[in-house]
Parts: structure tokens; C-alpha cells; sequence
């Protein structure tokens, strides 16, 4: 079982308590526990498990404009206090910051909501091991399949959020995970995918026979790959590599970049970055949502912001700090986004494959291509050539390039928005990228 | 040295006893203990945004039996919860029926000082440096709009204690110090950044103003960007300056080298052991017993001494990078490579500092060859995909050649290639071999280690390039 609330928020206020009595003006804590325990397999058999039980905290002192904060593992009483004592000193030698402090109080979560993030459900080790023979027999149903790595973990965790404006909450999650990698090979070529599903609830995890099926047809259909030439094409991305746009968005929207003016998106509030029917959304009290939160990582409410509107840039994602620097109030989103995602497009996902005679239909990129402080962005893919409307065959060794300033303005999405991860993305069509291949 | 018994209900004897009763029908396992203390200090726009201390403690206990790992780690290092994971794993193998491997090789080798170097050089000089940092770059060209500059320091101690009470220390210094510096001018921005590092104290690194040299290198970056024209899209030459630019043999073949991708058959180097996979003069190694380096260390994570391990010797497939769960398994030995990010994770075979060695040619001669090309001195990240051997890095300072003349310098791209056959497309191997400044880090299953590499310029007859001008 984690640690209570009882046991968290005793340890939290001791710190608390210490730090000012050392002379910090204010100061903040988190305490949190989580334990995990995993099980993993490999070709039908039992290949790892692993159970952790990770304890942490997290201190910052502050002594009017000044900062440093200390974490550990390490909760002893004795610990803390020589850790605390450190921080404090440190704290009166690190030099002035005049944006340094905590939440405005107004700004501080009041009330926290049952948003459904914790399943208290214990899926015993011999019940995960039942449920990932059947995932893999699934997945190696097919003799083109030659490898399966899967696993099942479950997590739960609780946490404290504390500081000397009496903000003292935090509260309960889980989450379950079933994952299966699996290898195909045939005479010319070996490929690799996967398919996961996590969820807060145990009961909303996918099947295990139709997860197994899932990866290894991605797997499968990946075989035997052709490289093509290097050109302008409209690309069509897969949710799961379009979910990885958004968030290369929300990064360039983060105060923190916008304030040290290393985004390609600083000063364009209500300018617009998209297409013109392009509306995004930050959720963060979504029921069940896997990036639900009832406040941010400063204590800070948390509203639903509609981030872009019809293509009109109209929130960036502010902290306390930044917030300070720029003049504006954080409006919650000290460490990133919760649920963020595209609204669904209104064209069905088999005509967005038809928007063009020939596409490219983009599964996984590989690489740490996006640049947000000029916008760039070029990363090793692989995919599908897509000709009227139809998968054709795969392709791989490939590159995809272009600037987002540019894509953003490109973007067409389909109506398959479904919530699965904290960022989700319909499918989405980019026209006039460059690929490079032979 | 940590003593991790001091504060502890948990006497040496006692933890001896349960790893011995855990073990006992395994066929390998040990009890891990960590203490880690790091801090990082961080200059960024204009102010000391952080500074931070850390202290991590705790233990891993893992019990092998056949091809399965049980794992069990907590930060509390008491006997009740060693009990606990030591339960835990028992009822993970309840089967079990191995024979423990009790020989673990020894060396008196070692390849760091025993040092903290967070406490060899006050906090406030390490902020006085930062701030000079700011002051020189901002002074120096005016087109500086950001500056951010940091230190990461730590001190990391680790016990092994195996089955039978054998027991294995080391104690690991390690620092970085990195600095990066945005440039607008006319409207465009470019970042150039550039750090240097390894296992000894920040002064080693520092002193009589070479944080200056890690300045300079960042803003000549950075100007060169300012500069870059959009890259070329396609097949075409490829140089790759000395040093750091070999983590594209760290991407395309070292991770594909590893023990455990092999054993599983996943990777597409697992059935060319002995076969030709490089061009004649192609040799590379990883190493972990060079002094000082940021990818080295004197015992391994398991205990096992590192070495200095032959993986491509003259283009012929010579060795795997081996810990000792799969090296049992391939009927081999441990190479010392056996490592974890902390006492939070799994060992996995893992490159230390990997290394293509000198041959005869010179960058010149390189270039001159090339009629339509690109040269690439500097890159960002790297990423692989071992199972289809495909492997990409990104540029971050790269020019174009053209009729055997470095022209102007080109956008940020990114390059992909085959990794098992990339090697077979180096045509010259240069006499200039370089190690990287000590910055690297090295991501597998969730796990960064710190690791090294280095070569001499190499010519790559072709590789797909990323750029956005057809």
C-alpha cells in the first residue's frame, strides 16, 4: 500500500516547520510515494519482475527573492535535517531573483474534485502472468512473428503538496499498462512494432487477445519495406505520431520558452498559427483522464483552456515564475499540459487518405528533429506509400522535413479523435513536406 | 565510502544472510546499495535559476534464475523491507532450481580518483563562474540573446554484496559542465551549445579560464547557424569530423552489439558473429578503462572489472558487449558492461566509451574526393531502431561540399542510414582520431548512463540526408 495522506502531510509540515524556523521567508515540499509492479514476458514465458517502492521529497526554500531547493529518497528525520539546514544556506548564497516566489494565494486550488484517478484494484502477479500468456499467444498467432516482449505494470501512487501559504492537499492515482513489442521477419527484411493501452482503471485496459492481434499486424504489415525518392508530399500522420506534434506545440507554448524568447511562437497571442478550423483544448478535469489533475505542480487551479481558437493562438501555458516575468497570471500549467488535444476535424479518416493520389502515411519517426526556437523539424521515418486512397506498401529509411510555422498552417484533421494518452490527436494530413529517400 | 548499515536496524550480517537465503537456488543475483549526492546549478537569462542538491539512497536486490529476472528496490534500507523484496523475489521463483555462479573476475585497476567533486569547490565560485560566463559571452557579440550555462556535479557509491558475503565497492566522481547561447539577428535565431566533462573534479576542467574555450566553441556554433542555408534532401557523401560526430557508430552499430538484443535474436547483427560487417580498416572497441572519461568506471554494475572490449576488429564481427545475465546464456563471459541508471533499474548490457580507431587518410584528402556532399562536425541527439537496423542522428553543425570544397553551412538535418550496413559504405577512415568533450549520455529501456565516443573523420559514400531543398 502507499503511504497514507496522514503520513505524507506529517512529513511534509516537520519540513516546513524546520525551514522557517532555520530562516526561510516561505518555502515548499512535495512528498510522494509510488510503487510499481511490473511483469514482463518474452516468447510466452515469465522473463522479469519487478516490484519498486519509490519514497522522494522535494524542498525549496525561499528567503525573500532568494531560491534553492534539495531533493532525496532519503526520509530519515536526521537526513532531513541536514538536508534542510543545506538548503537554507544555500539558499542565502544564491543570488536575487526578483520574479522568485510562490503561488499568489488567490490562485491556490480550493476544492479537490473525485476526477476517478484511483482504481484500487490489485491485479495480483498470477493474474498479470494469465493475461499476457493470452496477450501472447495472440500476438505470435502468426509464424511471421519471431520475437513478443510484453508486460503489464500497475502503479499507484499519492503525493503531498505543501507550502507556507497553508496550501497543504494531494490525493490518490493508479494507473494500469499492458504493452506488447513484437519482431516479424521474413527473407529479406526483420521489422518491429507495438501496440499499449494504459488506463487509470484496471477494467478499461484493452483486451489482452485484441492488443496482442494489434501489434503484431502492425509488425507484419511493416515487412519487406522500399525506400522512395526524395520529393514534396502531403503526409498523413498516424494519431500516435500526431500526438507528438501537439506536444512539440505545447513546448513552444510554455511560458518558460516564451520568456527567454526561444520559440518560434513568442508574441503570436491571437495571431494565427493554424489552419483556420484548428481549435485545441487543455482538459484538465477530464473523469478518468490519463493527464487529469485537480492543480499543478505549484498548487495553482487548473481551468480548461482553449489554447488555439479556429487557428488563433489565445493562451500560452504559464507558471508562477514565468507568469511574473511576462506579466501574467499562471493559469495552472507549471509542469505542462494535462489532457490536451485537437478538436476532431469533420472529414472521415478514409477521405483524408484520399485527399491527394499519392501520400505518405507516417507510423513512427525516430530522431530529435523539432526545433522550437527556429521551428525546424526533420526526423527519420517509417509508413506507408498511399496512392488514391489506398496503403499501398511500406516504406522505411526515409526522412521528413519542413517548418512547423509552415505545417501548422497546413493541417487537415479527420473525425477519429479518441482519448487514450494525456495528448491526443485526431489523424492528421500535412500537405507540402519534403521527404527524403534515394 | 557509504556506510549503508550505519543508520540502519540493518546490520551487514543480517543483509549477507537474506541475499544468501534469497540466492540460494539461483543461478546469479546480488544486493546493490547506492548512495548518490549531485547538484546542478544553472545560469539562465541572466540570473542563477536553480540551484539544487540531491541525495539518493537505496538498494536494488535481484535473484536470476535461467533467462528470468525478479527485481525488488526500495529507498529504505531497513530489515523489514529487505525482508519484504527478498520475499518477493522468492515467490517470483519458486521453481527455481540453479546453481549460483559464485567467481566474479578481480583487477586492482582503477580509472577515477576517489573524489566528491561537489565538495571540492565552493558554491559560490562555481556561481561566480556561471555569472562570468554571461557577462563574457553578452560582451562579446551583440547579437547574444540568451545564455544559459550549468554545472552538474555528483558523487556516486556503490556496495555489491553477493551470495556468500562477497562484497564489491566503487566509488564514482563525476561532473558536466555545459553552456548554450541563442543568437537573432535580423529577425532569424540559432542556439549553438557546447560542454565538456568526465570523472574528475570541475577544476581539472576549468581552471586558468578554460570554461572560456567551452564559450567561444558554443557562440562559433551558433554564428555558424546564423549563416546556414537550408540543407539538401537525399542520397549523397557524407564526412563526418573527428570526435563527437561518432555517435553515429555508437546509434547504427553499437547498440546493436549489445548482449541482449542478440541473445533474443532481435537485432540485425545477432547471426553475423564473425562475418564481415565493416569496410577493411574499419576497427572499433569499447572501452572502459580510459582514466578520467566520462564513459568509464572500474567495476562494472555487477561487480565485473571493465576491459577494453574488441567489437569490430578489420571489419570482421569480433564480440557482443556482454553483463553476466546474457553472457551465461551465450555461453560467454562478462565484459564488464554490465550497468544500471540507479539502484531503480534492471542491469542491461550497455556501450561504455565506444571507440572507432585511426587509419591512414586525412580530412582533406575526404573532401577533396567529394563532389557533391555534405561535412558534419557536430550533431544533437541520436536514436536507432536495432531490430530493423535503422538509425538517424541530428546536425548541428554541418556544411555542404561541393566539387571538393567545404561551401556554405547548412540547416540543422537529420541523417539516416542502415546500421548494419553503413559500416560497409566508409570508404576512408582518417588519422585524427578524437574523444568527445564528456558529454554524452545514452538512453536504452528508460535508462540514461553516461557514456563516450570518439574517431577520426571518416567518408561515408552514402547516406540519406534530411533537408528540405530538392
Amino acid at each position: 500500500m502507499v503511504k497514507d495522506q496522514e503520513y505524507l502531510s506529517n512529513k511534509a509540515s516537520y519540513c516546513l516547520d524546520l525551514a522557517k524556523k532555520l530562516g526561510a521567508t516561505d518555502a515548499s515540499v512535495t512528498v510522494a510515494n509510488s510503487i510499481s509492479e511490473n511483469v514482463n514476458f518474452r516468447n510466452k514465458k515469465l522473463d522479469e519482475s519487478n516490484r519498486s517502492d519509490n519514497l522522494g521529497i522535494n524542498i525549496t526554500t525561499f528567503i525573500n527573492k532568494r531560491k534553492s531547493s534539495i531533493s532525496s529518497s532519503n526520509l530519515q528525520r536526521d537526513n532531513l535535517d541536514i538536508l534542510i539546514e543545506k538548503c537554507v544556506e544555500t539558499t542565502k548564497h544564491t543570488p536575487e531573483d526578483e520574479f522568485n516566489a510562490l503561488p499568489d494565494k488567490d490562485l491556490l486550488a480550493t476544492e479537490i474534485k473525485d476526477l476517478k484517478l484511483y482504481d484500487e484494484s490489485h491485479f495480483e502477479n498470477e493474474k498479470k502472468i494469465e493475461y499476457l500468456k493470452r496477450l501472447e499467444d495472440s500476438a505470435s498467432s502468426n509464424n511471421k512473428i519471431i520475437n513478443t516482449e510484453s508486460s503489464f505494470s500497475e502503479y499507484k501512487s499519492n503525493f503531498i503538496l505543501a507550502n507556507s501559504h497553508g496550501f497543504s492537499k494531494g490525493y490518490k492515482s493508479s494507473s494500469f499498462t499492458a504493452s506488447s513489442v513484437t519482431v516479424a521477419k521474413d527473407e529479406k527484411s526483420m521489422q518491429r512494432d507495438y501496440e499499449f493501452s494504459s488506463r487509470c482503471h484496471l477494467k478499461d485496459i484493452k483486451n489482452a487477445e485484441d492488443l496482442g492481434i494489434m501489434a503484431a499486424d502492425q509488425t507484419i504489415r511493416k515487412l519487406n519495406p522500399k525506400k522512395i525518392g526524395s520529393e514534396k508530399i502531403s503526409i498523413i500522420f498516424d494519431k500516435r505520431i500526431a500526438k507528438g506534434i501537439l506536444n512539440t506545440f505545447a513546448s513552444a507554448i510554455s511560458s518558460s520558452a516564451i520568456s527567454r524568447g526561444t520559440s518560434f511562437l513568442k508574441d503570436k497571442i491571437n495571431q494565427k498559427i493554424f489552419s483556420n478550423n484548428i481549435s485545441i483544448f487543455d482538459k484538465p478535469d477530464l473523469l478518468k483522464g490519463v493527464g487529469s489533475r485537480n492543480f499543478d505542480t505549484e498548487g495553482v487551479k487548473t481551468d480548461t483552456l482553449k489554447l488555439v481558437d479556429n487557428g488563433l493562438l489565445k493562451h500560452y501555458l504559464i507558471d508562477t515564475y514565468n507568469g511574473k516575468k511576462l506579466n501574467l497570471k499562471s493559469n495552472g500549467r507549471c509542469g505542462g499540459t494535462s489532457n490536451l488535444y485537437f478538436e476532431n476535424g469533420n472529414i472521415e479518416y478514409k477521405d483524408l487518405l484520399n485527399c491527394s493520389p499519392k501520400s505518405l502515411y507516417i507510423t513512427e519517426t525516430i530522431g530529435h528533429g523539432s526545433n522550437i526556437v527556429t521551428g525546424d523539424y526533420s526526423v527519420g521515418a517509417t509508413g506507408f506509400l498511399v496512392e488514391n486512397g489506398k496503403i499501398n506498401y511500406p516504406i522505411n529509411e526515409i526522412t521528413i522535413a519542413g517548418n512547423f510555422k509552415d505545417m501548422f498552417q497546413n493541417i487537415t484533421l479527420a473525425n477519429d479523435l479518441e482519448f487514450e494518452y494525456s495528448t491526443n490527436s485526431p489523424t492528421m494530413l500535412i500537405e507540402g513536406m519534403v521527404v527524403a529517400g534515394k | 565510502m557509504s556506510n549503508f548499515f550505519e543508520k540502519s536496524d540493518l546490520t551487514r550480517n543480517d543483509a549477507e544472510k537474506i541475499v544468501s537465503d534469497t540466492l540460494k537456488k539461483c543461478d546469479d543475483g546480488e544486493l546493490y546499495l547506492e548512495n548518490t549526492k549531485s547538484e546542478t546549478i544553472l545560469l539562465d537569462d541572466n540570473k542563477i535559476k536553480n540551484s539544487s542538491f540531491n541525495s539518493d539512497l537505496g538498494y536494488g536486490l535481484r535473484a536470476i534464475s535461467g533467462e528470468i529476472v525478479a527485481y525488488s528496490h526500495s529507498n529504505e534500507i531497513s530489515k523489514d523491507s529487505l525482508k519484504k523484496s527478498s520475499d518477493n523475489l522468492k515467490s517470483t521463483l519458486k521453481s527455481a532450481k540453479g546453481n549460483y555462479n559464485y567467481s566474479i573476475p578481480k583487477s586492482n585497476n582503477t580509472y577515477y580518483e576517489n573524489i566528491n567533486p561537489i565538495e571540492q569547490k565552493s558554491f559560490n565560485s562555481k556561481v561566480e563562474i556561471l555569472n562570468k560566463v554571461n557577462e563574457y559571452l553578452r560582451s562579446k557579440d551583440n547579437n547574444v540573446k540568451q545564455v544559459t550555462a550549468n554545472f552538474n556535479g555528483e558523487q556516486k557509491s556503490i556496495e555489491i554484496i553477493r551470495s556468500g558475503g562477497e562484497t564489491l565497492t566503487d566509488v564514482r566522481p563525476l561532473i558536466r559542465f555545459n553552456v548554450s547561447v541563442m543568437l537573432e539577428k535580423n529577425g532569424r535565431k540559432e542556439t549553438g551549445v557546447y560542454g565538456i566533462g568526465g570523472r574528475q573534479s570541475y577544476d581539472s576542467y576549468l581552471k586558468d579560464d578554460k570554461w572560456k574555450n567551452v564559450c567561444d566553441e558554443a557562440l562559433r556554433i551558433a554564428s555558424t547557424n546564423l549563416e546556414s542555408k537550408p540543407a539538401p534532401a537525399g542520397e549523397m557523401k557524407v564526412v563526418l569530423g573527428p570526435g563527437w560526430p561518432a555517435i553515429l557508430i555508437h546509434e547504427a552499430v553499437g547498440h546493436g552489439l549489445e548482449g541482449d538484443f542478440n541473445r533474443k535474436k532481435t537485432s540485425a547483427f545477432h547471426d553475423l558473429m564473425g562475418k564481415k560487417v565493416a569496410s577493411e580498416g574499419v576497427t572499433i572497441i569499447d572501452d572502459g578503462t580510459i582514466d578520467n572519461r566520462r564513459g568509464s568506471l572500474t567495476i562494472d554494475d555487477e561487480g565485473t572489472p571493465t576491459e577494453k572490449t574488441v567489437l569490430i576488429e578489420n571489419g570482421v564481427l569480433k564480440n557482443f558487449m556482454q553483463d553476466r545475465l546474457n553472457a551465461r546464456l551465450m555461453k560467454t563471459k562478462s565484459t564488464g558492461s554490465g550497468r544500471r541508471e540507479n539502484f531503480r533499474h534492471i542491469v542491461l548490457p550497455r556501450m561504455r566509451n565506444t571507440m572507432m580507431l585511426n587509419g591512414k587518410q586525412t580530412q582533406d584528402e575526404m573532401i577533396k574526393s567529394v563532389d557533391r556532399g555534405i561535412f558534419a562536425v557536430s550533431f544533437g541527439g541520436g536514436q536507432v531502431d536495432i531490430t530493423s537496423g535503422k538509425f538517424v542522428f541530428n546536425c548541428t553543425e554541418a556544411y555542404e561540399i561541393i566539387n571538393g570544397k567545404i561551401g556554405s553551412p547548412i540547416k540543422g538535418a537529420t541523417l539516416i542510414g542502415d546500421g548494419p550496413s553503413i559500416l560497409k559504405e566508409v570508404s576512408m577512415v582518417g588519422n585524427d582520431m578524437m574523444l568527445d568533450p564528456g558529454i554524452g549520455t545514452c538512453g536504452k529501456a528508460g535508462q540514461g548512463v553516461p557514456v563516450g565516443v570518439a574517431q577520426p573523420s571518416i567518408l561515408i559514400n552514402k547516406m540519406t540526408v534530411g533537408g528540405t531543398k530538392l
